[in-house]
């Protein structure tokens, strides 16, 4: 089984270095893509690919690109950002690849900022990924020194320069355009779409904003086209995928599978099944801001389309797994507090509507909820829905919530009647 | 074409859906989106639901603010989903809402209260705590209640967007978010005050209305307009008990639109003052200066005085037309003066001449929003003419804007537009003495002495035009200045020239008018804006009567033996030598005015004059529109209108019943009899129009106490007042049918009590009113006219060894005449200082805040010496109406000295 994305990490200790990365192929994709490719010619296969889009969104990548404006009368600097701020609950892939081959997303941007004619990259890092900073500042460094960032590129005529950037720390920053906003040292509000930052990106200019994943696929694309590339996957959705699992399983972890792997195949083989004593209950399968499947899912494969048939997200592809000994109605507030608490305040139901769902959920936790609490974080859902609040922050936000009070009902049922939480 | 449940409506595609909706009348609620600062789409608020087509039966949910009525959309308002959704996002707002309207404020004039009454929504299930905030002290002016924030932003946006502040933002996250400054502190943006109509709850109110509060529906207005300054801003000021209690903004879509400056909104205290003169009064000259008070009394005197003796007459630039007229009328019409020393006549005829001799147009408030590029000659706008520096602050946007429509981003998508255009400004240039306010968006500034800024101008105009006189002698940079405000200029397609009396040099609005002839002489319709600083500077001027030089003239040369001197302080208007030998030349001296001052404390004969609250009239701005201010309330019995005094005073000089009945006739008078002012009887309906038979009532129906208040003198209940002079009532019985807008004060619609429901009364939200424009203009542009070109610029500025060219320096509260009474804005107002170039003041041995004396114009002033670096060498300031300070426009060359220490 073929894993480009992980076949250059090193157990422990210290990540490729420049010339451990180059004898491992690392840096092919951007000769041959500066070197003999157009832009249009890299998007074009990237499109062909059919790569989703690794953020959460799966939006198709070189469709993407696509839309950004190129030729002679485009708006200048053009911007590529990789978003490094992996603040999903639950999701820690991107770090693993952060940490272990950052050669691999400089490359990658590399790749992709030439696809869209970017003049300038910049990594978007989570402030908490210390470990992840040091390493990619040593990598960017060594990029520039060997000559594959700055002006003139292996004498290509491409010019690129790449900064990295830590953020401040909120869970909006991960969110496309509230990135933008942070990064141009504005509050992170998100923003509206029409105009789409390929238009109107980070200062009014064309941007486009990857996840650190699909930029980390991008040079593998390029090496070996787009066949290959839908030949790795078990389903229609391309590619390899970097699955995750935590919650009480025997072997919390992350690794590169085929796209389409299924959820038992995850949690049994490769997260070794259920701790001792412990059943499973149910999985958020993508982060936190997914809809809970149970047992009668476990045989869904992990793509974006079977997973959405099923009734929840891929999303980051890190489940959760929920067993029979924790409470539900606690993990749900733990999610919602999470939520509610990084919620920008900028439209009305996400900055209401979540501090107050995560309130009944407290009181229910508390044993002092009503029943018509019930009712009421139902609403609340279908309030907090797509379209209805500004941005996808709530709507994710409700997914486990909704889901919970589906499956688990009669444990939320259960605290409210015995005005307690029957797991403590 | 868009569907609306059903129905099909007209539609401007470039306008969004709840600016649609609410043109044609539909009750959609929201609370983001304001019409000045465009649609955000955070709150949620105005959603509706969107089908693809017809045949669409599920359709979503849309935020109509954000959506573009395109042909063919297809939208219900109406739909239940919709609806129920609407009805979740105020009970989301009320979750922690605190329930305080009866102590609020803002309750019966609350936005959020209209849209919760909208949406239906009405039982309470959050059953938590509420989050609550500290408040902080903002000033004087604004009180913070932060606790019934319903975080729509709309503070914020406004205070740092539109009106360029940056000491208040937002702060916080979640249901946490906080809307105030980094600490307490007074706000220092000039228009903070509109925060108070801006917000749709009760965080922030009028602190001063505070004072003397009372309901909305308590209040009696009327449409009125601003005195404060040459603008005219239309106001709607409230009285109740006799006390005026608040000033609020009257839209108008040509000059203020939705705002007015702090000192329009606050300066209304003047009318309650203490300083009122309440009494008419006659000084006798014997029984040790007694007082006699009986009007009739003093009036028989007076009649007396004028009917043996040889009256002159000084009117004001803050007096009504009327008035002003009035008095011309009673001393006839060659012993009638403009109340102003010679050096403003000048400024104030230039400004006439200029704006009618040549093919520039004056402009409009709003025509400077629109303005694409802008030069300004001379003015502190933010201190003399705020409004109009918050017009240019849009002005600069203009050209930028090209940006957002070459992407097609809709004008309305606000944060959109924002974040494509960054800090890219068009092209304005300010050319003044010291630093102004407008400095951080001009493109480039220009510091010097009036006449190198008059020379300046005149290099851009010779720039563009070759029959506009050389200028030599520029240096180099200052040449190369000029060729770059030229391009811009000649680049641009509504360029605006902006100048005024505020350097006291004729020169520099000259510059100004050949610079906006010279582009249209290219073909570019170029405006011209003219600033003068009182209401009705303007329309004196256009009376065409000499300044006070020739009225010193008449007393002294014995033509000439009382004076009366109408709604003016002379000693702001000359220096008080000059006074003080006019004044003892003249036998006796009559003063009609509002508040004590140091004329009415040495005139002999003192009539109590109505203020703009209680007195009809009409005033010409800058622009040269003639607005009607409307009375608000009956004064007390012994105050009265002025050209009421002067008729009374006709009347008993000649023995013969009034010569006009009814204001309509002094209008209709003066019409006849200066020609130039002859469109005035067109500003206002007549008298006796009515609607429906009715007239339009001041008060709202709900107006309460209407026996109760005189109970406590007697409990029959009075006829209400009578108001012979206009179609208005001192009542709340009248028409309840939309009046024309010169009529217009209340807007009140049912549902929408608050200052919304002005969407009720525009032809489209953010455009025209219902009914037709409000003022009259009174001078057009002479199209096609060769210009009058002068034929020489001035000299070059030459520093002197021993003297400072002292030019004024203004201060938006402190400088003008009547605002200064108002408690709020006193406290704003700086200490008396003279301002010095930091070489120039080592030079003389002073630090900054060191005392200095100064010899100007025959004044001695002893002043803290504040540092400017802004000032160009050889030149000081000195701030016009401060304490002790002169009052009145000068220019001249003063001695500076450090003070010398009080002899033991």
């Amino acid at each position: 089984m073929e894993r480009p994305l992980t076949k250059n990490f090193k157990t422990g200790g210290e990540p490729p270095t420049i010339r451990e990365s180059e004898s491992a192929g690392g840096y092919q994709a951007v000769r041959k893509a500066l070197g003999g490719m157009t832009p249009e010619e890299v998007t074009e296969v990237v499109k062909k690919s059919n790569l989703l889009g690794r953020g959460g969104a799966g939006f198709p990548t070189g469709l993407k690109w696509s839309f950004v404006p190129m030729g002679e009368g485009a708006p200048h600097p053009k911007y590529l950002v990789c978003n490094a701020d992996e603040m999903e609950p639950g999701s820690f892939k991107d770090r693993e690849l952060l940490e272990s081959d950052p050669h691999s997303i400089i490359e990658g941007m590399i790749v992709s900022a030439y696809a869209i004619q970017a003049d300038i990259g910049y990594i978007f890092l989570r402030w908490a990924y210390k470990v992840a900073e040091l390493r990619l500042r040593q990598a960017i460094a060594e990029a520039y020194q060997a000559g594959y960032l700055g002006k003139d590129i292996l004498g290509s005529g491409y010019s690129f320069e790449l900064y990295l950037h830590t953020s401040a720390g909120r869970y909006m920053c991960g969110e496309e355009t509230g990135l933008l906003n942070s990064l141009e040292g504005r509050r992170a509000t998100p923003r509206s779409k029409p105009p789409y930052p390929q238009v109107s990106g980070l200062w009014g200019k064309p941007t486009i904003v990857n996840n650190v994943e699909t930029l980390a696929n991008v040079p593998h694309i390029v090496n070996n086209g787009a066949e290959w590339y839908k030949g790795l996957s078990l389903t229609d959705d391309a590619g390899t995928k970097l699955y995750g699992a935590s919650g009480k399983v025997r072997r919390p972890g992350v690794w590169e599978l085929p796209m389409g792997t299924t959820i038992r195949e995850l949690l049994e083989e490769h997260a070794g099944g259920m701790q001792d004593g412990l059943n499973f209950r149910g999985v958020i399968p993508g982060g936190a801001s997914t809809d809970f499947l149970v047992e009668e899912h476990l045989d869904v494969p992990m793509d974006y389309t079977s997973i959405q048939k099923a009734g929840s997200r891929l999303g980051t592809g890190t489940m959760i797994v929920l067993d029979d000994k924790t409470c539900p109605v606690a993990m749900v507030h733990n999610l919602e507090h999470f939520f509610a608490q990084e919620s920008c305040g900028w439209c009305t139901p996400c900055r209401e509507g979540l501090p107050w769902a995560e309130k009944l959920l407290k009181s229910i936790e508390d044993g002092q909820g009503q029943m018509s609490d019930l009712d009421l974080l139902e609403s609340q859902c279908k309030l907090l829905g797509p379209g209805h609040t500004f941005c996808a922050l709530a709507p994710g936000a409700v997914e486990p919530l909704q889901s919970a009070l589906r499956y688990f009902r009669e444990d939320f049922e259960r605290h409210i009647s015995e005005k307690r939480c029957p797991w403590r | 074409m868009i569907h609306v449940d059903g129905k099909e409506f007209e539609a401007d595609s470039q306008k969004n859906l709840l600016e649609v909706c609410l043109s044609l009348g539909m009750n959609l609620p929201y609370f983001c989106w304001h019409p000045a600062i465009g649609s955000v789409g955070s709150c949620r608020q105005c959603a509706v639901k969107q089908y693809k087509d017809e045949n669409d039966e599920r359709g979503r949910i849309v935020m109509a603010c954000m959506t573009p009525a395109a042909e063919g959309t297809r939208i219900s308002i109406d739909d239940p989903e919709a609806a129920e959704f609407r009805e979740s996002i105020i009970e989301l707002l009320m979750a922690n809402h605190p329930h305080d309207c009866p102590v609020c404020d803002e309750g019966g004039e609350c936005h959020l209260q209209d849209m919760t009454v909208m949406t239906g929504h009405a039982y309470r299930r959050f059953r938590f705590d509420k989050r609550t905030y500290n408040n902080q002290y903002l000033g004087p002016l604004i009180n913070h209640e932060m606790n019934r924030c319903i975080q729509c932003y709309r503070c914020v946006r406004y205070y740092r967007d539109f009106a360029g502040g940056r000491d208040f933002d937002v702060f916080a996250a979640h249901d946490h978010v906080y809307f105030g400054r980094h600490q307490d502190g007074v706000l220092e943006n000039e228009f903070s005050g509109n925060l108070v109509e801006v917000c749709p709850t009760g965080v922030f109110t009028d602190k001063t209305f505070k004072e003397h509060f009372t309901r909305k529906w308590d209040l009696q207005t009327a449409p009125s307009v601003c005195v404060h300054c040459g603008l005219g801003c239309n106001t709607t000021p409230g009285e109740r008990y006799g006390e005026l209690r608040r000033v609020r903004n009257r839209y108008n879509e040509d000059v203020n639109g939705y705002f007015l400056c702090d000192r329009g909104r606050y300066g209304y205290e003047f009318v309650n003052s203490e300083r009122r003169i309440r009494q008419p009064r006659l000084k006798q000259a014997t029984e040790q200066d007694a007082l006699v008070t009986a009007t009739n009394d003093v009036l028989r005197h007076v009649a007396g005085l004028l009917d043996g003796g040889r009256p002159i007459g000084i009117g004001s630039p803050r007096a009504s037309l009327e008035a002003n007229f009035a008095l011309r009328t009673l001393v006839g019409h060659d012993r009638f003066f403009a109340g102003w020393s010679d050096l403003e006549a000048g400024l104030a005829a230039r400004v006439l001449a200029l704006l009618r001799d040549g093919p520039a147009r004056s402009t409009s408030l709003r025509e400077a929003e629109q303005a694409d590029a802008v030069l300004v000659l001379g003015e502190d706008l933010t201190n003399t003419a705020p409004m109009l520096a918050l017009s240019l602050r849009q002005a600069v946007r203009r050209q930028p804007m090209a940006k957002a429509d070459a992407l097609r981003i809709p004008a309305w998508d606000d944060a959109a537009v924002r974040e494509l255009i960054q800090d890219e400004k068009g092209p304005l240039y300010v050319a003044t003495p010291s630093k102004t306010k407008l400095d951080d968006v001009a493109r480039e500034t220009f510091r010097a002495a009036p006449q190198d800024i008059a020379r300046l101008g005149f290099a851009v105009a010779r720039q563009l035009d070759k029959r506009s006189p050389e200028v030599t002698g520029l240096t180099r940079e200052t040449a190369a200045l000029a060729k770059r405000i030229a391009e811009a200029l000649r680049n641009s397609e509504r360029p605006l020239i902006v100048s005024g009396t505020g350097c006291a040099d004729q020169s520099v609005m000259e510059a100004a008018a050949h610079v906006a002839w010279a582009l249209c002489g290219t073909g570019i319709k170029a405006g011209l804006s003219l600033t003068l600083p009182e209401p009705n500077s303007l329309g004196l001027a256009m009376m065409e009567a000499p300044g006070l030089d020739a009225a010193a003239d008449a007393l002294t040369q014995d033509s000439a033996d009382t004076l009366i001197v109408l709604e003016n302080d002379l000693w702001r208007r000359v220096n008080s030598s000059f006074l003080e030998s006019l004044l003892e030349s003249a036998k006796h001296v009559i003063v009609i005015d509002h508040l004590e001052n140091s004329m009415t404390a040495s005139a002999q004969v003192v009539l109590p004059a109505a203020t703009f609250a209680e007195s009809d009239g009409t005033l010409v701005n800058n622009e040269g529109r003639a607005q009607r201010f409307y009375q608000v309330f009956v004064p007390e019995a012994d105050v009265l209108e002025s050209w009421r005094w002067i008729q009374r005073l006709m009347s008993a000089k000649e023995s013969a019943p009034p010569l006009w009945s009814d204001l309509d006739e002094v209008t209709a008078a003066m019409a006849e009899a200066i020609p130039a002012l002859a469109s005035v009887a067109e500003v206002a309906p007549p008298s006796t129009f009515r609607l429906v038979g009715q007239k339009i009532p001041r008060q709202p129906r709900r107006y309460s106490g209407r026996t109760a208040i005189l109970a406590d003198i007697t409990v029959h209940e009075p006829k209400p007042p009578d108001d012979p002079d206009t179609p208005l009532a001192f009542s709340m019985e009248g028409a309840t049918v939309r009046p024309p807008p010169t009529l217009l004060a209340d807007y009140w619609s049912p549902g929408w009590n608050s200052v919304q429901s002005l969407n009720k009364f525009q032809a489209e939200v953010g455009g025209p009113l219902l009914g037709g424009e409000v003022g009259v203009r009174l001078i057009e542009p002479a199209d096609g006219a060769a210009p009058a070109y002068v034929e020489h610029v001035p000299a070059p500025f030459e520093s002197r060894p021993n003297e400072a060219l002292v030019v004024p320096l203004y201060h938006i509260f402190g400088s003008e005449e009547l605002s200064v009474h108002a408690g709020g804005l006193a406290e704003l107002a700086p200490e008396p200082y003279l301002a010095l170039n930091p070489d120039d003041a080592g030079r003389l041995g002073l630090a900054g805040g060191a005392g200095a004396d100064l010899s100007l114009e025959g004044e001695q002033y002893r002043l803290p010496v504040k540092l400017d670096p802004s000032l160009p060498a050889g030149v000081a300031g000195l701030p016009i109406g401060l304490e002790g300070l002169p009052g009145y426009t000068f220019s001249g060359w003063g001695k500076i000295r450090p003070a010398e220490p009080a002899k033991e």
